[in-house]
């Protein structure tokens, strides 16, 4: 049985490494999310937003090209067409209504890409609460578009320019700056990450995207269960959510796409179940990339979003117990995978979610399986790198 | 007895803890710098084991640490450099460190090393205190070290009474809600957090830490608590220092007179 223990771990990964000085912050959310997200109150906002707001249930289309040219039955599970433009945003708004029920008056959040910073700067502005997202400084160069649309949505947009100044970075000064704000803030972390009870929850707000694929399948196809699901994997949110309902049905394949950068034996990668071991970052017990000497090593990818030396406690275990599938895809087929997409459906997806795509190549299946891709983004954000690369 | 619990019998006001980052300024400062905080007339050492994730440094330690990373420090280069370092070194020694280098050495291999070295006891500022329990209390008795919690304002009664419970040494006090960092003064505030928590009569000493700098802000620390812990404040004369040993000493002497 696939599922955190109370003590917030998913086999041997997990659990909360935190300094004292988080405690009461994390015990307050230990004890209390549950509860109130199970109150009919809490449910009935969250449901109204999820379909008003954000627009779900989001379509799970039956790609028919691309199922052509691969000899599958392909459905793609259109998360791009959330508000804002990715998954992310299932996240915030479920945390969001929970930091309102809590008292807060203040949200602090961390982005590699900025997907996750303008879905919590998107939730702010929608209740009127002061927003603060922390950016690594290389990563407020390179996704431009996006730290201009959270400072139109009246976010504070503060860059983190210790260490590698990336999302790594970011995720620890929004850590140091909850240290410094432990009262009247709650701390949005954008995947399924960081210490207990955060790695559950975030996964828990994201499984709308599972908990829809099952009966949207059942209408399409007359079965809940798909042969396989394919997600791409940066901390593992996008992931977590088309996973949740299937981690105990073992009929359905779970594959999870990595990215390799310029190749896994590179030096330029962020594949982290080929290359890390196991160890503690941002607050749990997982695998993640580090030298002999147990510090945290800087990935690559291509793709803003998968640039994370680590992943979720969740996804270390199924990679430990070998429930899910890992493969690795590099920066160059990712990108031939976004054109193979735009031109085959009409579809330009995040580069993220090209990953998921090119798995397709990566893994066996047989002559008309159902796989359901979870598409976790759309590629508006990531034009400048697709003109960058130019290869269309 | 470990050094930690012989400093406290003998001294119950105004102790001072000095805390450096291992391979800062360079790689082989470390002893030296020992020697010459000892010299100035501190009363524990505190090894900074740096790491480059530290989640509850400010700026200061933060860029001491990164440094000493780029410089070549490890955990198994510390230990080459520790070799021995009782020879010249009486005082306490604490190491301070995030939990994943160590668990990279090896917990039971660190602690065999510490003891070996000579080190009395431990902050590791990510381990829980169930963690610490469930998993490492007996090894860390075992190899005679002491392990030394944090609290902050925001830790509650009860948890500061567990917390009590299962130190050994000293407890801690961190002076603010925040991440390290010289900062000017102490506020009413803090103040009245330092009186509620003398008020409630720990077995454990207590220090103070974070924000002291000078000798006004150990002096009014100490009237509250057994002494005070300085560390950013320090990093940052060690970073000026233009003759290491004699800058420190007089840093030392112009704190503590
Ligand atoms: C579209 C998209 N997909 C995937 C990710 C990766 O995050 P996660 O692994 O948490 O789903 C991101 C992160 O920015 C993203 O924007």
């Amino acid at each position: 049985m696939i599922r955190v223990d109370e003590k917030g771990f998913y086999g041997k990964f997990g659990g909360a490494y935190i300094p004292e000085m988080l405690h009461p912050n994390i015990e307050e959310l230990r004890e209390n999310w549950e509860a109130i997200i199970a109150t009919p109150e809490y449910q009935t906002e969250f449901q109204m937003l999820l379909r008003d707001f954000v627009g779900r249930p989001t379509p799970l289309y039956f790609a028919s090209r691309l199922s052509e040219k691969f000899g599958a039955k392909i459905y793609l599970k259109r998360e791009d067409l959330c508000h804002t433009g990715a998954h992310k945003v299932n996240n915030t708004v479920g945390q969001i209504i929970l930091a309102k029920k809590l008292g807060k008056k203040r949200i602090i959040a961390e982005t590699g890409a900025g997907q996750h910073g303008v879905a919590t700067a998107t939730v702010c502005a929608l209740m009127g609460m002061d927003c603060t997202v922390y950016m690594g400084s290389l990563d407020i160069e390179r996704q431009k578009p996006n730290v201009e649309r959270m400072k139109i949505l009246g976010a504070k947009v503060v860059p983190a320019t210790s260490g590698s100044q990336t999302l790594k970075d970011a995720t620890n000064e929004a850590m140091r700056q909850w240290i410094n704000n432990p009262v009247d803030t709650h701390y949005i972390i954008g995947s399924v990450v960081g210490p207990h009870p955060y790695p559950e929850m975030v996964a828990r707000f994201q499984s709308v995207i599972s908990e829809e694929i099952k009966w949207q399948l059942m209408e399409k196809e007359g079965r809940e269960n798909p042969d396989a699901v394919i997600a791409c994997v940066g901390g593992g949110s996008n992931a977590a959510g088309a996973f949740y309902h299937y981690y105990n049905t073992p009929e359905v394949r779970l594959i999870a796409a990595e990215a390799a950068g310029l190749g896994v034996n590179s030096g330029k990668s962020a594949a982290t179940t080929v290359l890390g071991t196991p160890g503690i970052l941002h607050g749990s017990k997982t695998i993640l990339m580090q030298t002999e000497d147990g510090q945290v090593v800087e990935p690559h990818s291509i793709s803003a979003g998968l640039d994370y030396p680590g992943i979720g406690p969740v996804h270390a275990h199924l990679f430990d117990i070998g429930r899910a599938e890992f493969v690795a895809v590099e920066d160059e087929d990712a990108m031939k995978a976004g054109i193979l997409l735009s031109r085959t459906e009409g579809i330009i997806p995040a580069i993220e979610t090209a990953h998921a795509i090119h798995a397709l190549n990566l893994i066996e299946y047989r002559k008309d399986d159902v796989i359901v891709i979870n598409l976790s983004g759309r590629g508006d954000k990531d034009l400048e790198t697709y003109i960058k690369w130019g290869g269309y | 007895m470990n050094r930690i619990q012989y400093l406290f019998n003998t001294k119950k006001e105004r102790v001072l803890s000095i805390y450096f980052t291992a391979g800062f300024p360079e790689l082989e400062d470390t002893l030296p710098i020992m020697e010459a905080i000892q010299a100035g007339g501190a009363d524990i050492i505190e090894i900074g084991v740096p790491y480059s994730d530290p989640i509850a440094d400010g700026p200061t330690i933060q860029d001491s640490n990164m440094i000493a990373l780029a410089n070549g420090m490890s955990l198994k280069k510390l230990f080459e450099q520790l070799k021995g370092f009782r020879a010249k070194i009486h005082l306490p020694v604490v190491l301070m460190g995030y939990l994943n280098p160590i668990m990279q050495y090896g917990m039971e291999a660190f602690c065999k090393k510490c003891k070996e070295v000579g080190i009395d006891g431990l902050i590791l500022p990510d381990l829980p205190m169930q963690q610490y329990q469930d998993e490492f209390k007996a090894l860390f008795e075992e190899y005679g070290l002491f392990n030394t919690f944090l609290i902050s304002p925001q830790t509650s009664e009860k948890r500061i009474r567990e917390i009590d419970q299962n130190s050994n040494g000293f407890i801690y006090m961190v002076s603010a809600h925040s991440i390290t960092g010289a900062r000017a003064g102490i506020s009413e505030e803090q103040i009245a957090y330092f009186e509620r928590v003398k008020a409630m009569n720990l077995k454990n000493p207590r220090l103070i830490g974070f924000g002291i700098s000078d000798s006004e802000t150990f002096t009014t620390a100490s009237n509250y608590s057994h002494g005070a812990i300085i560390g950013s404040a320090f990093i940052k004369k060690v970073k000026e220092a233009k003759d290491l040993s004699a800058d420190i000493q007089d840093y030392i002497k112009s704190v503590i007179s």
